[in-house]
């Protein structure tokens, strides 16, 4: 509420315009009821023609003043809704960019979405019905109360009467139903849950036989939902035969006590329809207002979400005013490109830790590979080079400064990541590999795309490099992107390159050949290969081998044949009978 | 409007209500077993709106007893007062009656709509499953009979007595005073006109809000979740700079689409305003001319505010109603597919012994896949499958399993044609393993004991230490209590694969199929695992299915297929030495090793 409020004095203009011009429009509403009971009381009475074609005038005239200002409002409200959530939308996307891979993981990239989407227009829609609805409403029901006081003290009382009942009533039943809601909503889950499961997993749900006993859990499931609406809706039933209730019994003793009023000359019979009216309007009014609270929580429980996620800290700080321009050095001075010192990575949330006191130092223009089984560390090892996650022990240092003193900009052009999942987006194969590098020539873009060994299938589509990438890459094959994605690391030309299981998808032969070809590279590259294949990483300056988080050895593949059971049995796994050809 | 393109509206409208009236008709065989309430809620409803209908009458009539000082008629007051309590208790009960056999009647035909539907999915082909994403039958048992079950309940809720309650405000109003009646009547169906004339002219705005808003949450979908590489590679200021150009061009498109038509509202009541005004103007005219008595234009000007609500209401209603018929359809269409072919209650008492004889098989009409295809399968033998994608590996397992039948020939088992016994007892006598991962939401012990509910603890572990997944399942926080998350986004790929394995472990039925069954696991893992299977496998006919060859030089027979046939046939050792397709394909996995 704070933050929704602190933002929303960019439109202080229009979030005060609106509730006051929807205000004026109300009031207007208000006189009806009067300039009614003056016709009839004056007009009728009077038998005067030409006073009652003038009081319907002024009806007329009523409209016309309140139609132009409930559209003075509604546009006000339109412009500050529309306008706030465009400002949140871009308040929350720029939040999103500055959320480490940490964040990103324990909030989950589809809760992000839904907030940008769904969330930011739910609240929205309650920002614009508040600001016409919530000060209209009130405003009706305690301005009919002070018109009835001006007409009739002693009658006006039966209305300081209904009306705390009628409130009671209508926010009681809401008080009670809401949660429930939310419940019904939590069983529909449920039943959707097993709906999707029963699709998805028919294969299995009919090998197994299971067919009868999961749409027997499907109908108990949907059972309860059906006699948990059925509550909910036997309770939400109450509200309006009881507001009429008391609406129709606060007007009887309106026509008793009017009746009483009039016998003794204070009252007319117009006032007394008066009264009535102003009776129905404030019911009319509360139900308005109920409903509108129902839409407000739910904007309410939105913008939390939203507030959440903005709130969601970056974990990781980046050092961004030191001087970290790399000191100029020879060519035998701190070869060091990579350097662990007893790290070990345990992720938020995890109960064990996914790194365990990992030490080892990586030449300038080594090539490095990383091997291990499922879930053994690999990409966690390497997602520390470029710092996407921070060691919860012991230190990273690339080109001999840790991790921690670099500015981020420099370290991300300086380690280029090819990641696991091969992202493209929308765009052409240029815009694409231009991410590595804004200024990036097509010479420099061809070449990135030779040693990918892309350069073949970019040249066989008919527009080469304008050839349109369709959302996420999926006009191209697995290995297609694959080899676009490292070529936009290339075109980085980064110092150190990290190739994190990004050749799966290839097969043998343009996957050596993509070897051969990095080794090739100009300049002194640093290579981290990592990779189940053991034939990928033979040809490796060194070799790690990571067993459960931890470094169960290293070195080159003739060593770690000879003196490492864990690469052996992988090893063997691989080529136990290709060797004896 | 011109006249060409309401009359192209008029047949295409006429169209839909014939295939409405189809629908209505189903509909309307759900709603039967609930027909006692139905009929409770309709006199409900004409109850309700007859003694809500008198009581504005008998507050004019009362006025009309306060004529001013000294003459007021106290008893007559009091008999109306009295009337108007009992009205009121008899609107308030019928009312809440009435709710609740609506809510009755609605919940309970989508509860058996749903259930209809699970039946329905349990008994479908699969090949209807494998051709329909399953996000749009979720869609339809959900949010399909949500939508329907709204517009159900406020069809039966508003519809119905908001005929009622014009049919009777009109039978009042004329009852009361003919001519005030017709200035009501010729002037309300304005702010009907006037509310149309808006939707109609709104409605462009909010299809290029919909086509921005959609450009905008593509744009959003792709960055968010690509956003470890935007910040990879520092885009981030491009990607914003993007990103608020379609922001702005959002922002202003929905402030017209919002703004216009929120003008709806004010615009009706303006008009209501107005036929109120005519109906004052009308009544104390003729009230002073004495037509009338100032409690008769009380009623009036009462029934005018009430009169034009229920046509709005109507209006909104047929709407939801068009919506929520459209919507039972689509249930309807799933119910109406055709159910796999009937069962057969014989049960399979396998051997092990299995034989394909001449079978084909297309997914496809024009698409043969399998043509003409034999195997004799003894007892206990270990045979594997390989072959490029496409060659119908898969299609294999999907015949062997039943999921489809044979389009010519047979299949056996113990000498049975699988056609002959209940689907169920054949596909116990297979465990399966699949590529694909499935595992139902709920915890690990759940998801092992899957095909065994009763096993014990100690049969669990033994399982998941045979399956290797032991090891990773004591490290979670919760062991074998952690939960899986629907999407199983809590454990990784290879570990599912490892629970899918324990899963079979733990049945042991007498035949396997394990289709890809190591393909996420890495190669030391499926070593060993592949140990497991080798025992498990011991004397049970087996069928599998890899594209690594290293998993499959074990087997008794290997089959190598392409484009639907069997090319070659034998152990690994004869089909090296054969130096075929098999050798090719063997020998390409090793062709770096040697260079």
């Amino acid at each position: 509420m704070k933050y929704l409020l602190k933002n929303l004095k960019h439109y202080k203009k229009e979030s005060i315009l609106a509730p006051l011009f929807k205000m004026l429009e109300a009031l207007f509403d208000l006189f009806v009821p009067i300039v009614v009971s003056d016709i009839i009381n004056v007009g009728i009475g009077n038998r005067d023609n030409v006073y009652i074609v003038q009081r319907c005038g002024i009806l007329v005239l009523l409209a016309l003043i309140g139609i132009c200002c409930s559209f003075t409002a509604q546009y006000f409200a339109a412009r500050a809704s529309v306008g706030y959530a465009a400002m949140l939308r871009h308040a929350l996307f720029a939040h999103i960019q500055k959320l480490r891979f940490s964040e990103i993981d324990t909030i989950g990239t589809s809760t992000l979405i839904t907030r940008m989407t769904s969330d930011i227009n739910q609240v929205q829609n309650g920002i614009n019905m508040v600001l016409r609805l919530f000060l209209r409403s009130p405003f009706i029901v305690f301005g009919a109360m002070i018109m009835a006081f001006m007409i009739n003290v002693k009658v006006a009382l039966v209305f300081l009467a209904a009306i705390p009942v009628l409130s009671v009533i209508i926010f009681g039943i809401m008080k009670i139903t809401s949660p429930l809601y939310k419940k019904i909503q939590g069983k529909l889950d449920g039943v959707l849950g097993i709906t999707r499961e029963n699709l998805t997993g028919v294969r299995v749900i009919r090998a197994f036989g299971k067919e009868s006993s999961e749409a027997d859990r499907f109908e108990s499931s949907n059972g309860q939902l059906t006699s948990m609406q059925l509550h909910v809706g036997h309770i939400s039933a109450l509200m309006n035969p009881l507001t009429y209730v008391v609406v129709n019994l606060a007007i009887i003793a309106i026509l008793k006590m009017g009746a009483v009023q009039i016998n003794s000359g204070i009252l007319m019979s117009g006032d007394v329809v008066a009264l009535v009216n102003y009776m129905s309007q404030i019911l009319v009014e509360l139900v308005k207002l109920a409903n509108l609270i129902v839409l407000l929580s739910k904007a309410m429980a939105s913008l939390h979400r939203i507030q959440d996620v903005l709130d969601t800290e970056p974990s990781m700080k980046f050092n961004e005013n030191a001087d970290t321009r790399q000191p100029e050095k020879t060519e035998n001075q701190g070869d060091e490109a990579v350097a662990f010192e007893n790290v070990s990575l345990t992720y938020a949330g995890a109960g064990e830790e996914s790194l365990t006191g990992i030490s080892f130092c990586a030449g300038r223009g080594q090539t490095i590979g990383v091997i291990g089984g499922t879930g053994s560390g690999k990409s966690s090892l390497v997602n520390l080079i470029p710092r996407f996650y921070d060691a919860t022990a012991g230190e990273v240092r690339v080109m001999g400064r840790p991790v921690q003193e670099w500015k981020k900009e420099e370290l991300r052009s300086n380690v280029s990541v090819v990641m696991q999942k091969a992202q493209l987006f929308t765009g052409t194969i240029r815009s694409n590999l231009l991410w590595g590098n804004q200024e990036a020539t097509d010479e420099e873009l061809w070449k990135a795309l030779e040693t990918a060994q892309a350069a073949e299938f970019v040249h066989a589509k008919p527009l080469g490099l304008d050839e349109p990438v369709e959302q996420g890459g999926r006009n191209f094959s697995g290995g297609q992107k694959q080899r676009l994605t490292i070529a936009r690391a290339l075109v980085r030309q980064p110092d150190i390159l990290i190739l994190d299981d990004s050749a799966s998808a290839l097969d043998f032969v343009t996957d050596a050949a993509l070897r051969k070809a990095l080794a090739a590279l100009p300049g002194n590259i640093t290579v981290f290969i990592v990779s189940q294949r053991t034939s990928s990483l033979k040809h490796a300056d060194r070799i790690l081998v990571l067993d459960d988080g931890q470094l169960a050895d290293q070195g080159t593949h003739e060593d770690l044949l000879q003196r490492c059971e864990v690469y052996r049995e992988i090893y063997e796994s691989q080529f136990k009978k290709g060797e004896m050809h | 409007m011109t006249g060409k393109t309401t009359e192209k509206g008029k047949t295409a409208k006429s169209r839909l209500t014939r295939k409405n009236q189809a629908t209505m008709k189903r509909i309307l065989r759900f709603i039967k077993p609930y027909s006692p309430f139905l009929i409770v809620s309709f006199v409900c409803a004409a109850v309700s709106v007859a003694a809500q209908l008198l009581v504005p009458i008998l507050c004019g009539n009362s006025i009309d007893y306060m004529i001013g000082r000294g003459q007021v008629d106290f008893t007559g007051i009091g008999t109306i007062i009295t009337a108007i309590a009992a009205a009121t208790v008899i609107t308030a009960l019928a009312q809440w009656v009435m709710a609740a056999c609506n809510n009755k009647i609605t919940f309970g035909v989508s509860r058996d709509l749903r259930n209809a539907s699970i039946h329905k999915i349990q008994k479908l082909p699969l090949s209807y499953l494998d051709s329909h994403p399953s996000g749009d039958l979720v869609s339809r048992v959900i949010a399909d009979v949500d939508t329907f079950a709204d517009g159900l309940l406020m069809g039966f809720t508003q519809l119905f007595t908001g005929v009622l309650t014009i049919i009777g405000t009109l039978g009042f109003m004329i009852s009361v005073n003919p001519i005030v009646t017709l200035v009501v009547v010729c002037l309300t169906p304005l702010s009907l006109f006037v509310a149309n004339f808006i939707a109609r002219h709104t409605y462009h705005y909010f299809r290029q809000q919909t086509v921005v808003r959609g450009n905008q949450t593509a744009y959003i979908n792709e960055m968010v979740e690509g956003m470890k590489v935007v910040q990879a590679f520092g885009q981030e200021n491009q990607i914003l700079e993007k990103f608020d150009e379609l922001n702005e061009e959002l922002r202003d498109t929905s402030l017209k689409a919002v703004f216009f038509s929120s003008l709806t509202n004010p615009c009706t009541r303006f008009v209501n305003n107005l036929v109120y005004a005519a109906v004052g103007l009308a009544g104390a005219l003729y009230a002073v001319a004495g037509g009338i008595t100032v409690g008769q234009l009380s009623i009036f000007l009462s029934y005018a505010n009430q009169y034009s609500k229920p046509f709005n209401e109507i209006s909104s209603v047929v709407t939801e109603l068009q919506n929520a018929i459209a919507c039972a359809d689509r249930v309807f269409q799933l119910l109406d597919e055709e159910d796999q072919t009937q069962e057969k209650d014989t049960i399979l008492v396998s051997d092990g012994h299995v034989e394909l004889k001449n079978v084909s098989f297309r997914y496809v009409a024009d698409r043969p896949l399998i043509e003409d295809l034999s195997l004799d399968v003894k007892p206990g033998q270990r045979i594997a499958i390989v072959g490029p994608t496409g060659c119908g590996k898969t299609t294999l397992i999907n015949l062997l399993m039943r999921f489809y039948d044979v389009d010519g020939g047979r299949i056996e088992v113990a000498g049975t044609d699988i056609r002959d016994v209940s689907r169920k007892s054949l596909r116990q006598n297979y465990g399966m393993v699949l590529q694909e991962t499935w595992l139902k939401a709920g915890t690990i012990r759940d998801n092992i004991a899957y095909g065994k509910p009763d096993a014990t603890d100690e049969e669990i572990i033994a399982a998941a230490k045979a399956s290797h997944a032991h090891s990773f399942i004591k490290r979670l926080p919760d062991g074998y209590n952690t939960m899986i998350t629907e999407d199983g986004g809590n454990i990784s790929q290879g570990q599912k694969q490892l629970l899918c394995i324990a899963r079979v472990m733990l049945c042991l039925p007498p035949m396997l199929i394990l289709d890809e069954a190591t393909s996420s696991i890495d190669t030391r893992t499926e070593i060993r695992i592949q140990a497991a299977f080798a025992r498990m496998m011991e004397g049970r006919t087996s069928f599998i299915v890899a594209h690594r060859l290293s998993t499959i030089r074990e087997a008794d027979v290997i089959l190598v297929m392409k484009d639907g046939h069997i090319i070659e046939q034998g152990s690994h050792d004869s089909l090296m030495t054969q130096n075929g397709f098999y050798a090719r394909l063997y020998n390409s996995q090793f062709e770096e090793t040697a260079g």
